[in-house]
């Protein structure tokens, strides 16, 4: 650390402020148990009703006088053992009654902030605040938080992280973000119907169960294959609306914010220099209207969509934000493999294509669906060359790009020779591609 | 910026300049050759016993296919061992490998989050050891194995100095 050791020594024994969640959170702490008797009632339903049907109303009554104030007080108890605090360095949180646990986040090792706020919580005024670090399975959320606390304490995160000066991170506040782009709702819709998923999650969902019934004639087998299909129809047609809906990408010097959500919104903030590859996905239908849907990844987050539908310029140009200085290879200047590749991968060869720039290994995949994934040379974590006994016999290759978001882009059926020098080539720019990228903390 | 080995200094910025390969010691081929040896040597046998005791002495000839399997087997063992060689350049890491599935691999220095030095009770027996490189992408698949222990501390050491020195995380 570029630190002066003195100066953290000196700080450390300032008492940190310790603070607490948002007096709601232990309301939703206290839904979990009947949140488990549903699921349980849902899960078995014969048994539940044979069940039920023996409880007389007092030894319900008795039930809840002693389930509700259990709970209540297990949530009481949770939201009073848990703890937050910032440093100059970490983010400190202790949190469980039994099993205690303290978690310390290093603020320059931050991937995403998330501040997410259910239809609930927005009812109540209070939003969950989420850090997305590499390396944790289990997120790392403050829920619940004012609203308005929730927004400052992102804002002092990303100034510390960004490397401010600790006495001023306060004072800093939300950085303004600049409108890079907003999907209209009609555009979004249409984008929509004109996703083959969508139609192939509707179709299975009218046409199975009929087809279940009449081969089966049991309710039980229809509902079980029934519902889920539906749930997946509608997961993917209307879910997917209600959840890109008003989907905003702005610039700030904290980073890219992306802004979505009908009911449950979400407010996401990916500092500078973290994100890992680029996917610009054009399905089938899409293509008429030139529209495209860019997907990034980002190590430790599980946010994946940059942008849900838009024209192909403007979704060009934001990618030209979100990694600096990186210009999409065109179509044409995408190169094809050879033709004996499709002794290797009949017909499906022709959508392979690779075009390496300064500033991105770019591979493309896919014939209906087309995807042009970019990774920036810096990013690259190691460069694989594979080459199977039949790829052998007509001299081609697959070059693996490796990143650090656990995503491996591939340039498939190289020329043998050629792949032999991508691999040298790539290396070599990944290894000083690096010199003049951001430094972890960006401010400083 | 550069720290690379005397031995690599001459050719720095020379990227073309053919790699120095080394590749596994023999004693790797010879423990697995062994343990291919003992395990179906051991099964031609029990299978020669039950079906000559139990169905004849014809079929017993079965037991023959074992053997057939570990000749194949002790050519191939002695392919793959001679096609793992590994090479350290200035600013990376070479691992080639593979007979029929070929494949290599390329680690820059700085990218290496971790490096592991793993060895298990028979390759100790053998006075062998394998050295593992992380990095961010669990994709990476960098192991070199059946090194000498001194060999794989020298690699260990030299990795770790080396990706200190060229830091770059993610």
């Amino acid at each position: 650390m570029t630190t002066p050791g003195v100066d953290d020594a000196v700080r450390e024994k300032e008492p940190v402020t310790e603070r607490r969640l948002h007096p709601v959170t232990p309301l939703r702490r206290a839904w979990a148990p009947v949140a488990v008797l549903i699921g349980w009632a849902v899960h078995d339903p014969d048994q539940a009703q044979r069940q039920l049907a023996r409880l007389t109303a007092t030894t319900l009554l008795i039930a809840l006088a002693v389930l509700v104030p259990v709970a209540a007080l297990y949530g009481f108890l949770s939201w009073w053992y848990t703890h937050f605090a910032v440093t100059d360095t970490e983010l400190r949180i202790r949190t469980g009654l039994l099993f205690r646990r303290t978690a310390h986040i290093r603020l320059e090792r931050l991937q995403a902030v998330d501040v997410t706020q259910p239809l609930l919580a927005r009812v109540a005024g209070v939003a969950k605040l989420k850090l997305d670090v590499i390396g944790t399975d289990k997120k790392d959320e403050l829920a619940f938080l004012g609203e308005r606390e929730a927004r400052a304490l992102r804002a002092e995160l990303l100034a510390r992280a960004a490397g401010f000066a600790p006495e001023t991170a306060h004072e800093v506040g939300e950085a303004p973000a600049r409108e890079l782009l907003r999907t209209p709702p009609l555009h979004l819709a249409i984008s929509l119907v004109l996703t083959g998923a969508t139609w192939g999650a509707l179709a299975a969902a009218l046409v199975v169960p009929p087809v279940l019934w009449f081969a089966t004639h049991s309710v039980w087998t229809v509902l079980a294959t029934g519902v889920p299909l539906l749930g997946a129809a509608g997961a993917s047609s209307v879910g997917r609306f209600v959840g890109e809906y008003d989907w905003t990408v702005g610039e700030s010097p904290d980073g890219l914010r992306i802004d979505h959500g009908l009911l449950d919104r979400t407010h996401e903030t990916v500092p500078p220099g973290r994100v890992q590859t680029v996917r610009i996905v054009e399905p089938l239908l899409w293509r008429r209207r030139g529209w495209v849907r860019v997907e990034l990844d980002v190590a430790g987050s599980s946010n994946s969509v940059l942008v849900p539908v838009a024209p192909r310029e403007v979704a060009e140009s934001v990618i030209a934000r979100v990694l600096p200085g990186v210009t999409v290879p065109s179509a044409a200047s995408l190169s094809r493999p050879p033709r004996r590749a499709g002794r290797c991968v009949p017909v499906w060869w022709r959508g392979y294509g690779l075009a390496v720039t300064d500033t991105v290994f770019a591979a493309r995949h896919g014939l209906l669906r087309r995807r042009l994934s970019l990774v920036p040379h810096a990013k690259v974590q190691s460069v694989r060359l594979a080459q199977g006994p039949w790829e052998r016999l007509w001299r081609v290759a697959d070059v693996h790009v490796d990143t650090g978001a656990n995503k491996t882009v591939t340039a498939r059926l190289r020329d043998a020779q050629e792949a032999a020098e991508l691999l040298r080539a790539q290396a070599e720019r990944s290894r000083t591609g690096r010199r003049d990228a951001l430094p972890d903390r960006w401010m400083a | 910026m550069e720290t690379g080995s005397p031995r690599d200094a001459g050719t720095r910025g020379d990227e073309t300049a053919e790699p120095v390969w080394r590749g596994l010691p023999p004693g790797l081929l010879r423990m697995r050759r062994l343990l291919l040896v003992v395990w179906l040597g051991l099964i031609a046998l029990a299978l020669g016993l039950l079906l000559g005791l139990l169905a004849g002495p014809v079929w017993a000839a079965f037991a023959l296919l074992p053997l057939a399997l570990m000749a194949w087997g002790w050519v191939l063992l002695g392919r793959n061992w001679r096609s793992w060689r590994y090479a350290e350049r200035a600013d990376d890491l070479l691992i080639s490998r593979g007979v029929l599935w070929r494949e290599e691999t390329v680690v820059p220095y700085g990218r290496m989050q971790l490096v592991e030095v793993t060895s298990g009770p028979v390759e100790r027996h053998f006075g062998l050891a394998s050295v593992q490189l992380h990095t961010a992408a669990a994709a990476t698949d960098a192991t070199i194995p059946g090194l000498e222990p001194a060999e794989a501390e020298r690699l260990r050491d030299r990795l770790t100095e080396l990706g200190e020195a060229r830091s770059a995380g993610l």
